[in-house]
């Protein structure tokens, strides 16, 4: 297959999938290219879930600006894509004298950064805002929320999809090249795309598809992050973001507490390099570190309420022995004129997307014509939240209406068959487990599937004609089983 | 939205829940409606197709489906009211319930209510697996209803972790099927399944079972490839240079049942933190009056005649309580779990009447005696040949013997 359009976008993560939304309001056509078979399979699901404020960013880097611009840009972004989003706040607390100076240097960064709401609070205040929290001051910043990442980048998916955006899941690019107009992409399966306007997301792998273009001036050093997710019986012990002050030279924000959109609570990240930008495995030792910390933290916790570990890779710029932070590589090459390049696009690349969606917008202005659509649309379909989170009187017209809403599958989060059958038929088309795990909440819970995992397998059998070997985890090589029973 | 009452209501239709009704109807509760979110009853035992169910009770052993079966043709021939497909979302510390399903959403108000939903199977997630998360990894009773139910095989080649029931079970009927089940790999220094499927699921299949062996990773980034095991010490913590790789494309997990007490909790029914399940006293009443909970979502059980035993006075007593003649006590007499014993329960008792306890051991041990004591008075003793955290014991204790007791303490000796 050869297939020609204006833009060709490589990744579908929070990143590729703002870039291709926010271009979905003009008159190209683009294809976005995802080795994985669904999108956000990369650091855009492994991540905190949190809308960071700002205030620890050097002025004017990309990261503050584009953070504070994509913070401020996420509730009219969710309210069409409908999807969660909580300002909840943050409290940074410092334990001592050097932790005080700390915050006030981060308020007056935060400040110059154009952080809203910023406040020194004393423990009186501390803890209106968070009974029992310990520390002598803190930084409060209230534009800090909460969101679900990987929800967020599946509807920034689907709706640039409705939006005429093609995606090409399971398209891995494997070799570019450059004819005098177009880039020349190929991909694992043996297919070619061609465009004028080339754009690397490729989180992890950016630096990979880089040197396909003999451009090696680039390096990513993935940095794990584990997590442990807890159960959502300790919904509501926190009401807002608490932090250590950061430490200098640090990678990361240091381990934490944070609430997710969906109730549960994640103890995390660690942070430690790797050698493979893939490598999401958990270790015993950083588990078992979480674990002690988070019963420090949270003095309630007990030992059954660790219901899942997860991993996520930051894309760092510098190696470990050097650590610390890089700021976002966003350009347009000259040396490959139309070749839009983001690299090292870690942390807070989630909070920053919709900016640099809008970036990445001027940027490909240079090189075609950007006419709006007639027919832009702006909102997904749907409502937000899930069918539990109605009122009773709610729930019991839907059920009335269509009984698929009455059957529950999954019953841990008490998940729907009717908002099962919506995962399953996506508009991004995905039919791996995962994608229906990642849409509808169904295996999220505390038995992990345990129960509703059979349940969802006779529905795609029955309802979709799934054979044993069409049941995949994610990836083609995943196959859940080995066949029929003899 | 739809409002119903009702004088009792059964959550679960598994063997507890199918008993506990029949008995209330026996004892004369007209009323009685049970609720079942599967579209069959029978619970867990649907898919338990091996024997070995019902020799206590009807001396001949059964297969699950051909235990619930009894239980369902006497439920239906006392014309028994039920919901199936219909899950109970939600309950109150006032016994009102949210339920759902196909036929809508409803309230229901109850005068009495049974918990008997039974449990659920600790995951990779709960013991916090380290390593990767291929495709692969089945809790075993997961794996168990994709064979069993679904005629799906889940792997070639497997390895087990933890010795339970459903574990030594599974690695029977996967070899049947034709996989190579490589190993059982227990944490403990014994087996915490029954001896019997011990001798018939591994030792008649060559399946080895290694003690104080654990899986400490997990390989393969998209199918499972292979495990890491270690033998470990008494702290079970892996010991350095006994690591080895074990390949396999499959890991099942029997590593525990977990009450299935997500309910009981929203209602504020006080909890046991060493049996999972509620607090009950004699009648089986939970902290809540009116509420009673039996079978695997109070304890888990490892004989199924036990869980029917246990509910048939589940019911028995919620009809004695919508009829009045069970009130809460202002003190009870307390019975605590003391040497050697890791529960018991009832974790108090009125005194009133003759009661079972319920308990488990810590540790197996041979030639020894279950006491009950008030202090150092010997109220009951059970002399056992073999004792094995496996195997529930049950110890009757009679009322008369009771005298000014307080506190009752339950020790192996
Ligand atoms: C532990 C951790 C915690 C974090 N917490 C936060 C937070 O709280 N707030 C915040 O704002 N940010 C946070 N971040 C940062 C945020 O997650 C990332 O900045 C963001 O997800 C990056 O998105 P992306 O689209 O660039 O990368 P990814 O999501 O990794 O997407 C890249 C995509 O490219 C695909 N790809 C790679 N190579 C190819 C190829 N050759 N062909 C086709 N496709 C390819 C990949 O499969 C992948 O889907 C955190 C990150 C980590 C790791
Ligand atoms: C795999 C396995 C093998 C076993 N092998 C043996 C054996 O060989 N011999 C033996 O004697 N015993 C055996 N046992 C033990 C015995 O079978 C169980 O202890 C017994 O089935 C437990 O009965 P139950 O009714 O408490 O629970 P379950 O059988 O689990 O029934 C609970 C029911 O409640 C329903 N339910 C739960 N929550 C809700 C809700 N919110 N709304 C509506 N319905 C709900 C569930 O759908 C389920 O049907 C085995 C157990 C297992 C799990």
């Amino acid at each position: 297959m050869m297939k020609k359009c204006d833009v060709i976008i490589i990744g579908a993560g929070v990143v590729g999938n703002a870039i291709a939304r926010e271009l979905s309001r003009y008159e190209v056509s683009i294809a976005v290219l995802e080795k994985e078979l669904d999108v956000a399979m990369g650091a855009s699901s492994r991540n905190s879930g949190v809308l960071h404020s700002g205030i620890h960013y050097k002025p004017g880097t990309l990261r503050a600006r584009l953070s504070v611009q994509g913070n401020a840009m996420m509730k009219d972004l969710c309210s069409d894509l409908k999807i969660k989003i909580e300002y909840i706040g943050k409290l940074t607390v410092a334990q001592d004298e050097d932790g005080i100076e700390t915050l006030h240097s981060l308020k007056e960064q935060g400040e110059a950064n154009n952080v809203p709401g910023l406040e020194i609070l004393d423990q009186e205040q501390m803890q209106q805002i968070q009974p029992g929290v310990g520390g002598i001051k803190a930084l409060y910043s209230p534009s800090t929320g909460i969101i679900c990442p990987y929800g967020l980048s599946i509807a920034l998916a689907e709706n640039a999809a409705a939006n005429g955006v093609e995606f090409y899941l399971g398209h891995g690019v494997t070799n570019i090249s450059k004819n005098s107009r177009e880039f020349v992409v190929n991909t694992a399966q043996g297919e070619e795309f061609e465009a004028p306007v080339l754009i690397n997301s490729a989180g992890l792998f950016s630096d990979r598809v880089c040197e396909m273009l003999g451009i090696d001036e680039y390096r990513i050093y993935p940095c794990r992050g584990e997590y442990l997710v807890l159960d959502k019986r300790l919904k509501g012990t926190l009401s807002t973001l608490v932090y250590p002050a950061p430490r200098k030279g640090g990678a990361g924000l240091g381990i934490h507490l944070t609430n997710t959109v969906d109730g549960n609570i994640l103890i995390g990240p660690s942070s430690e390099y790797v050698d493979e930008p893939d490598d999401f495995a958990s270790t015993s030792e950083i588990m078992t570190q979480l674990k002690k910390e988070g019963h420090e933290l949270l003095p309630e916790l007990s030992t059954t309420d660790f219901i899942r570990s997860f991993s996520g890779l930051r894309a760092k710029q510098n190696p470990p022995e050097v650590g610390g932070y890089k700021d976002f590589i966003i350009e347009s090459r000259d040396d490959f004129p139309g070749f839009i390049n983001l690299v090292g696009i870690e942390s807070p690349g989630l909070t920053s997307a919709p900016a640099i969606g809008l970036m990445a917008k001027e940027m490909v202005g240079r090189f075609v014509d950007l006419k709006d659509k007639d027919r832009f649309v702006s909102e997904r379909p749907g409502s937000v939240g899930f069918f539990h989170e109605l009122p009773e009187e709610k729930k019991a017209d839907l059920v009335a209406k269509n009984p698929d809403y009455g059957e529950v599958i999954c019953r841990c989060e008490q998940i729907t068959k009717k908002e099962i059958l919506d995962a399953i038929q996506n508009p991004l088309r995905n039919s791996t487990i995962n994608g229906i795990k990642y849409r509808s909440r169904a295996m999220m819970g505390r038995c992990q599937g345990g129960f509703c995992l059979p349940r969802i397998v006779e529905i795609l059998k029955q309802e979709f004609g799934y054979k044993p070997e069409d049941y995949l985890l994610q990836s083609k090589g995943s196959p859940l089983f080995s066949g029929r029973v003899r | 939205m739809q409002n119903i009452k009702h004088d009792l209501v059964v959550i679960g239709g598994g063997p507890a829940g199918l008993a506990a009704a029949i008995s209330a109807r026996r004892n004369g509760c007209r009323d009685v409606l049970l609720i079942e979110r599967a579209k069959t009853y029978g619970g867990i035992l649907n898919q338990c197709i091996h024997d070995g169910f019902g020799l206590h009770r009807f001396g001949e052993t059964l297969t699950g489906p051909e235990y619930a079966q009894l239980y369902i043709d006497e439920f239906k021939a006392q014309r028994l009211e039920a919901m199936l497909g219909t899950i109970v979302l939600s309950m109150d510390s006032g016994r009102n319930l949210y339920v759902s399903s196909r036929n809508g959403f409803k309230k229901i108000e109850a005068g009495a209510v049974i918990l008997s939903m039974g449990c659920r199977e600790r995951t990779a997630g709960a013991i916090s697996l380290p390593g990767t998360r291929p495709a692969g990894i089945y809790t075993a009773g997961a794996a168990q209803n994709f064979i069993n139910l679904q005629n799906i095989m889940v792997g070639k080649q497997a390895v087990i972790m933890g010795s339970g029931d459903i574990g030594l079970i599974m690695a029977r009927r996967m070899t049947l099927e034709g996989a190579k089940v490589e190993s059982v790999f227990e944490i403990l220094p014994y087996a915490s399944g029954l001896p019997r499927n011990i001798q018939q699921c591994l030792n008649d299949y060559d399946i080895p079972l290694h003690l104080s062996t654990s899986v400490i990773n997990l390989h393969g980034k998209e199918r499972l490839t292979g495990v890491t095991v270690a033998e470990v010490n008494e702290g079970l913590m892996p010991v350095p240079g006994t690591e080895r790789y074990v390949p396999c494309d499959t890991l099942l997990l029997s590593v525990g049942l977990i009450p299935e007490n997500e309910l009981s909790r929203g209602a504020n029914v006080v909890m046991e933190s060493r049996t999972g399940g509620a607090q009950v006293d004699d009648t089986l009443m939970t902290s809540l009056p009116g509420v009673f909970s039996c079978g695997n979502v109070l304890h888990v059980h490892d004989l199924v005649d036990h869980v029917s035993e246990e509910a048939e006075l589940a019911g028995r007593f919620a009809v004695e309580y919508l009829d009045g003649g069970i009130q809460p006590r202002e003190s009870y007499i307390q019975i605590e779990p003391g040497e050697g014993v890791r529960y018991v329960l009832p974790q108090k008792v009125s005194g009133a009447r003759d009661f079972t306890l319920s308990l488990r051991v810590a540790a197996p041990s041979r030639n020894q005696s279950v006491w009950v004591k008030d202090s150092e008075k010997k109220l009951a003793r059970k002399k056992m040949l073999r004792l094995h955290p496996a195997e529930m014991v049950r110890i009757k204790v009679k009322a008369n013997k009771l005298g000014s007791a307080k506190r009752l303490c339950v020790s192996v000796k």
